[in-house]
């Protein structure tokens, strides 16, 4: 076995020194009855060019397709940077920084990325990540039960990517209080306010809403926050393409006490949706209360600035049972991704590309409608997605043959809402090139024309 | 370890003191400032008409690596905390008998005050623990 | 040797770097201004506070920021608990082949049919060596994993009438484990270690009722140990009507030597990140996989990868299938870490069964090298037959004022990084050591070696131990000033230091 530097007469060496006749008889204490005999049913092992080859015959197995395809997992460049430092092995193959003193690198980035983190969602803290932007919601949720001691509403906009509100109720299942309403949308699109206004009462917990939402409409996170402020509940914003908020007005700003996403946006590729990177920001009086972990800046015995894990008595390896989370790791490399991709873009690079993608996503809207006849189901401000309706028959396979894949079938994914069958969620980013542009539109408008 | 003779004692290291007016301040002992190392955080409870019970935890105490509560040696209303201490929680380590106070309390029942220890059995305490 | 000069500053923040109009990642090539047609009242005004800065000065900046850590591949890196084992660079390669980084989680099931096919094999070959019926890989940790596992103790329970209320856990368990338990409206009751540093039977008895949903096991243990009474407690635990739940947190102990399944486990997570090698990446990410009875299998996360049976329908093609409804629910979006699936899979697929039981032998032959070398010069808590880990403690150390911070610290001056320290909470002052299968043995002997000069400098000159490290790029920081007030983000100097100080005195939030 290639991994394993143990010779013949290492292991005979090693056993002697240990005292142990064989290899077996390090196993003694395993009781007999429950020793494995036969060996584990699984293929031969392979050599390199061989698990290559396999690998590489599994891998044109899946056909990469222009996209038009977002909701939550975005067709973004990557610098080749990016994938250079993360293939830095000091980087890879360290782990939680506990000895601050040779584990600087991991540190200082954590403390970048939080800083980044924090100016994109206008708020004071954020941690050092959290699995994913779902995750990152029910955590939110659960923050939100914990400083509303008593309340047990918890809101949810119907326009909350499906799959974070299903995370949320996965992990509210036996917590012992939260019980999920659910906000419906206006037909522009946003989030009911006036219906929102009058769900609430001393009662709610939280009211959350995407920013844009899952159906790309930019809500007005201002106007929803403050109505949660007057019952003093906790407003929590969840956004699944980060990069609209290189754009849009912070959370922060929009008064949100809880902003999450998705960071995939921000250096990850898709991969076929993970790893990507929850990112967690919230206000500074709040920190406590917080998940996850968090680096912060000290001077070492020497006065030089240097950086180590803090107010970790939150977190489970300290209170156990009463933390904050049960979350032990952040998503460390993901992490490193995103402080990367936003080093390289900075101040300039982030807002032009999220402006690329703004006016792309508008260019090929307009296009869709004069060419295609398609007009946008809702009317309230959009980023980079947009919802059409489709035109009948399997005009979406013809496109797929023509190597593009068109958007998101939310009759698919919303087979409990009617109004949601024969819609079409379209995704633009700087990533699909005119030819996938008129391919998109001849499919769409040919089916018309038939 | 300095145990003042003026003050009487729990079990869980605090300190009681019988203030003129008959409220009682409490703080943590010297002893325990000492066990917890230095403290970095402390969260108070709330001021207000809800009276706690005695050995409920109704503070709590954090060091880097440690997390503690700290017990309501008698039943009684909070009648003032220590505001200064979540800016300068080292007051705790420095002057756990002074500065380092925690909250004053409205006593409920005086005849708790018979349960608490006194400096001398509070001496035998430590030296059991030690 | 003598105190190594160190550079007074190392590597500033990126943003004091920050030039003006400079750019490393532009969409266009002449980097040129791009203004969003959208209402400006939806607008933020600028992204304050981000630097400027161009490609090669941010290369440069994260190599440097690289090389101030200590890591798998540059040191060996004994962590125990955490399994830090060679990570085979092939499994990065074939995670970043366009087929599997390049492909979109809603891109229809007849395009990705590789990726289908990877999943539904690393479920079939983790269920294989757990001894379980089948296998979720949708839990993105292993914390993540137990609270599926818990979610669907509750679930299962629930059908038989009544969730129960507690959760039994060893003293020397993960605090992932309780935490888990506890967000699942689940008390935790600890179960003593007992002097072998097992836990018995007699004392999960004892703790039985009615009540008790589940017992959750690390097996081995945290101290490296077997628990030799499983058999026997897992059976008093289903005859009380309880699950047992496996952590499988150490099974690189046990591939291919003894199978959780037969040991009684119901449910168990792996880590991927330990057991099958892929990178720890400073913290993440990973992977929880988590395997279950055939009988429980209603309960995993949906959607689970289906076979279409008629030949009407494109027979042999695999798909999703989220009609579930027994289902937890989702734990994360889409269908889990993919990226890491990949290098798992391909390492296995390298390895081969045999090649994982021998890894096993390796890692367990290696950590009792380690005690042999250690022992009598450290203080062993528990004398129980080791498997992967071994447990110490700095008992003999503590008579010359030395504790296990300092032997940590100074053998750091020595390359290595530290053993997990202070875990766990059962063993005071504990040294744990795991140092997998994949050092040698000369790196092994230097390594004790070090511990052994270590424990004589505890006693000839113990102030060196406080003093260290020596040669590492900072010396020991101050943890308590980091707690006590809180920096978070980098700030310009100009702004007003009093702006973290008020914060400060903010209480804690009670809310209503």
């Amino acid at each position: 076995m290639r991994y394993i530097p143990h010779s013949t007469s290492d292991v005979e060496r090693m056993l002697e020194t240990t005292g142990v006749a064989s290899v077996a008889d390090l196993f003694a204490s395993i009781p007999e009855s429950l020793r494995e005999t036969a060996g584990l049913a699984l293929p031969d092992g392979l050599g390199e060019q061989e698990v290559v080859a396999r690998l590489e015959a599994l891998a044109r197995r899946n056909r990469v397709l222009g996209t038009f395809q977002g909701a939550g997992s975005y067709n973004h460049f990557v610098p080749s940077v990016v994938h250079q430092v993360l293939s830095r092995s000091e980087l890879a193959t360290a782990y939680t920084p506990y000895q601050p003193e040779v584990s600087q690198g991991t540190l200082q980035i954590c403390f970048e990325f939080q800083t980044y983190i924090s100016i994109l969602m206008g708020l004071d803290v954020a941690n050092a990540s959290m699995y994913d932007g779902a995750s990152a919601l029910a955590e939110a949720v659960l923050m939100s039960l914990r400083i509303g001691r008593k309340r047990s509403r918890i809101l949810i906009s119907d326009g909350v990517h499906p799959e974070y509100a299903a995370v949320v109720e996965t992990y509210l299942d036996g917590f012992g209080r939260g019980v999920i309403e659910r906000i419906p949308l206006g037909p522009d699109g946003r989030t009911d306010l006036g219906k929102l206004e009058k769900m609430m009462d001393g009662d709610v917990a939280c009211v959350c809403l995407g920013y844009p939402n899952f159906f790309g409409v930019i809500e007005d996170l201002a106007a929803a926050s403050a109505i949660a402020a007057k019952h003093k509940a906790i407003a929590v914003s969840a956004t699944s393409e980060m990069l609209a908020l290189a754009l849009l007005k912070s959370p922060g700003d929009c008064g949100v006490d809880i902003a999450v996403a998705e960071g995939q946006s921000l250096g990850l590729p898709m991969s076929y949706g993970g790893p990507g990177v929850g990112l967690f920001a919230t206000k500074r009086e709040h920190v406590r209360q917080m998940p996850g972990r968090l680096v912060g800046e000290t001077v070492d015995d020497e006065g030089r600035r240097g950086y180590v894990l803090t107010l970790a008595t939150r977190e489970q390896h300290i209170r156990r049972e009463k933390a904050t989370s049960n979350i032990c790791t952040n998503q460390g490399l993901a992490a490193v991704a995103a402080t990367v991709f936003l080093g390289l873009a900075g101040r300039r690079g982030l807002r032009a590309l999220a402006a690329v993608n703004a006016n792309r996503a508008e260019e090929v809207a307009s296009r869709l409608e004069s060419e295609a006849g398609l007009r946008r189901v809702f009317s309230g401000p959009v980023f980079n997605e947009f919802v059409v309706d489709e035109p009948g028959g399997d005009w979406f396979a013809d496109a797929v043959e023509h190597g593009v894949v068109p958007g998101v079938r939310l009759g698919e994914m919303f087979p409990d809402r009617p109004e949601m069958a024969g819609r079409l969620l379209v995704t633009v980013t700087e990533c699909n090139t005119t030819d996938q542009i008129d391919t998109l539109v001849r499919s769409l408008a040919a089916r018309r024309a038939a | 370890m300095e145990i003042p003779s003026n003050l009487r004692y729990t079990k869980e290291h605090e300190w009681v003191r019988v203030e003129e007016d008959g409220t009682v301040t409490v703080g943590i002992t010297d002893y325990a400032q000492e066990q917890l190392g230095d403290i970095v955080y402390v969260e108070l409870p709330e001021v207000g008409d809800d009276p706690v019970s005695k050995d409920e935890p109704f503070a709590v105490v954090e060091s880097v690596k440690a997390v503690s509560d700290v017990y309501a040696p008698v039943t009684g209303k909070v009648k003032e905390v220590n505001d200064e201490l979540p800016n300068s929680p080292e007051a705790m380590n420095q002057e756990p008998y002074g500065d380092g106070w925690l909250v004053i309390m409205e006593l409920e029942h005086s005849s708790e005050l018979e349960d608490l220890l006194s400096p001398e059995d509070y001496q035998t305490l430590l030296n059991e623990v030690a | 040797m003598s105190l190594t000069e160190r550079k007074p500053e190392l590597e500033a923040p990126i943003f004091e770097k920050s030039g003006v109009g400079r750019v490393g990642y532009h969409p266009s090539a002449a980097a040129d201004a791009c203004e969003p047609r959208l209402d400006a009242s939806l607008l933020r005004d600028d992204l304050d506070g981000f630097p400027e800065l161009s490609e090669p000065e941010v290369l440069r900046h994260y190599t440097r920021l690289s090389s101030l850590n200590f890591s798998a591949v540059t040191n060996f890196y004994p962590l125990g608990s955490c399994t830090m084992k060679y990570n085979p660079i092939v499994n990065d390669r074939m995670a970043s082949l366009p087929g599997f980084c390049g492909i979109h989680p809603y891109a229809p099931t007849e395009t990705v049919q590789g990726a289908l096919e990877l999943i539904r094999d690393l479920e079939h070959w983790l269920a294989e060596i757990s001894g379980l019926g089948a296998v979720s890989l949708q839990p993105a940790a292993g914390a993540q994993g137990e609270l599926t596992g818990i979610k669907i103790i509750r679930r299962w329970h629930l059908a038989q009438g009544n969730a129960r209320s507690k959760i039994l856990i060893p003293e020397s368990a993960h605090g992932t484990n309780p935490a888990s338990a506890a967000l699942s409206g689940y008390d935790a009751v600890v179960i003593p270690t007992d002097e072998r540093g097992l836990m018995s039977a007699d004392s999960v008895k004892a703790l039985l009722d009615d009540e008790v949903a589940a017992l959750m096991v690390t097996n081995p243990s945290t101290l490296g140990l077997f628990e030799v009474e499983i058999a026997e407690i897992a059976k008093a635990v289903h005859d009380a009507g309880a699950l047992v739940y496996m952590d499988g947190a150490n099974m690189n102990a046990l591939m291919g030597k003894a199978k959780p399944g037969d040991m009684g486990a119901d449910i168990l997570q792996f880590n991927l990140h330990k057991t099958f090698s892929t990178p720890h990446g400073g913290g993440g990410p990973g992977a929880g996989p988590v395997a279950v009875r055939r009988d429980l299998e209603k309960y995993l996360p949906g959607p689970r990868i289906a076979e279409k049976a008629s030949a009407a329908e494109k027979q042999g093609l695999l798909y999703w299938d989220a009609d579930r409804p027994d289902s937890v629910g989702k734990v994360r979006s889409f269908y889990g870490n993919f990226g890491i699936l990949v290098r798992a899979y391909t390492y296995m697929l390298a390895c081969g069964g045999d090649g994982l039981t021998e890894i096993t032998e390796k890692a367990v032959l290696a950590a009792n090298y380690i005690r042999a070398g250690l022992v009598g010069r450290y203080h062993l808590p528990y004398d129980t037959a080791s498997l992967h880990e071994v447990v110490f403690t700095d008992k003999v150390q503590n008579a010359h004022g030395i504790k296990t911070l300092d032997i940590a610290k100074r053998l750091l001056d020595y390359g290595f990084h530290a053993p997990t320290i202070y875990f766990p909470l059962v063993v005071a002052g504990a040294i744990m050591i795991e140092p997998t299968e994949s050092e040698s043995v000369e790196t092994l002997d230097a390594f004790i070696d070090a511990m052994l000069r270590i424990a004589d400098e505890a006693e000839n000159d113990p102030q060196r131990l406080h003093d260290a490290p020596e040669t590492t790029p900072l010396a020991r920081l101050d943890e308590t000033r980091a707690a006590r007030h809180p920096v978070l983000t980098w700030k310009r100097a100009s702004e007003d230091i009093d702006d973290e100080r008020d914060s400060q005195s903010a209480q804690p939030e009670k809310g209503a």
